[in-house]
């Protein structure tokens, strides 16, 4: 089978069980709200100091909804002892690696426009106006958050700490992702144009394909048993 | 062969405090304060050494399953981790008379104290893991990693707004340094380098005796 189809079908189980569980989005929308309304109270109600933070925030939740949701597609496969399956399936191990860092990323992806639609709404922010940029700017985030979110996610599902060994493992590594997505969110949201944070989207960039790299070499090593 | 490192290891460290203190002249500006370079930059180049370590012995493990492998990169991986922690210290102290502060959200400062948190993530992985064989598995893509992380980590550096000075040692336009204070910093760093490796030598054979007792 192609790679290509191997990773499709990957995805496409995963989706189809997310999309009748629904136990991953339900739970990961109603956090995000929850994350807007701490913010909100450790922040207080200044709308010009939230606006200000917003970036910031933004990405924090991204982040936080990621710790929360990353590793559960590997969670899933072994609480269903549907590992030995993947170790046993032929071919490079990276397919499920790609296809798993795809669902993901859609699962990302999903949180991360509602979360942005509540913080407009919410923080009283026109995202509208920079919606293309910004989009841009949160793709290049995801994919970096996403995979080594996957890589660290199938690690850790085989690890009695896993919800400790997890974060601990994952923050580090996202900090030039946090600090380039954060500082090119603020640029956009100001009315920049993409070409004033060229460099940081460079990074992200590098960061990402570094990271999918990695990923898909290493990934037939974690997924042994 | 390890008692003879230590040996090299202390007299080279008796060298470089020698030339550090001795030798090369007092800073124009900084005045003494300066002279914490001499164990600042060594450090941080002994802990690069140390995480580059790790990505080989890492990369070398996947390849060839040998424990060998394994032990090199958990051993580097620690030492690293100390030197890193060392590199922060002085430059905390460092920093105190010369910035008027401790510690400073400089982009420098941060994101070695990030690659000090990317390994300490990587000791504890391998003390959560309690299968050795899995452990060395997962430690050596974290591994790699985390080292290939090291240049993202880096070069944000340059984009961000700085106060740390610019790297003389490890940037693209080499600034001026002046000869007797690079002699000294090389004695130092050669000095660094030899306690690096009897360090290494020390915690092989102590991991060689873990192994024994858990087997």
């Amino acid at each position: 089978m192609m790679f290509a189809r191997r990773a499709w079908i990957v995805l496409w189980k995963d989706l189809l069980t997310e999309r009748r569980s629904k136990e991953s989005l339900n739970a990961l929308f109603f956090f995000a709200l929850l994350l807007l309304f701490l913010f909100e109270f450790a922040l207080g109600p200044d709308r010009e100091r939230l606006a200000a933070a917003l970036p910031g925030l933004l990405w924090l939740g991204f982040i936080l909804a990621g710790i929360l949701g990353l590793g559960r597609t590997f969670l899933v496969e072994r609480e269903n002892d549907c590992w030995e399956g993947l170790v046993l399936t032929p071919g490079d191990k990276g397919a499920i690696y790609l296809g798993k860092l795809a669902v993901n990323f859609l699962l990302m992806a999903a949180v991360e426009i509602v979360l942005l639609a509540l913080f407009g709404i919410f923080y009283n922010v026109d995202l509208w106006g920079s919606v293309v940029p910004l989009s841009l700017v949160i793709f290049l985030g995801t994919v970096g958050l996403a995979s080594v979110g996957t890589l660290f996610g199938a690690m850790t599902s085989q690890v009695r700490a896993r919800e400790l060994l997890f974060p601990l493992l994952l923050l580090p590594v996202q900090v030039p992702v946090l600090l380039g997505t954060v500082k090119a969110t603020e640029a956009v949201l100001q009315g920049l144009a993409l070409a004033e944070v060229g460099h940081w989207l460079k990074l992200l960039a590098a960061a990402d394909l570094v990271y999918l790299v990695v990923g898909l070499l290493t990934f037939e090593f974690v997924l042994e048993a | 062969m390890t008692r003879w490192l230590g040996w090299l290891a202390a007299l080279g460290l008796v060298a470089g405090l020698v030339m550090g203190f001795g030798y090369a002249p007092k800073d124009a500006v900084q005045g003494n304060v300066q002279r914490i370079m001499y164990v600042h930059v060594p450090s941080i180049l002994t802990a690069y050494l140390a995480f580059a370590l790790v990505l080989i012995a890492s990369v070398g493990f996947l390849f060839t399953r040998r424990t060998e492998w394994d032990r090199l990169a958990h051993s580097a991986g620690e030492i690293g981790v100390v030197f890193t922690g060392l590199t922060l210290v002085s430059g905390s102290i460092w920093g105190k008379p010369t910035w008027g502060t401790w510690w400073t959200w400089d982009a420098r400062l941060t994101s070695t104290a990030i690659l000090f948190l990317i390994y300490v993530g990587y000791l504890l992985l391998r003390g959560m893991v309690e299968d050795w064989e899995r452990s060395a598995r997962y430690a050596a893509v974290v591994g790699i990693l985390g080292a290939v992380n090291v240049p993202i980590v880096h070069f944000s550096v340059l984009w961000w707004r700085t106060l740390h000075q610019p790297a003389t040692i490890l940037s693209p336009e080499r600034a001026p340094i002046s000869p007797p204070i690079a002699l000294a910093l090389l004695v130092n760093w050669i000095a660094f380098s030899l306690l690096f490796a009897y360090f290494l030598s020390k915690r092989l054979s102590l991991r060689r005796l873990e192994e024994e007792a858990y087997a």
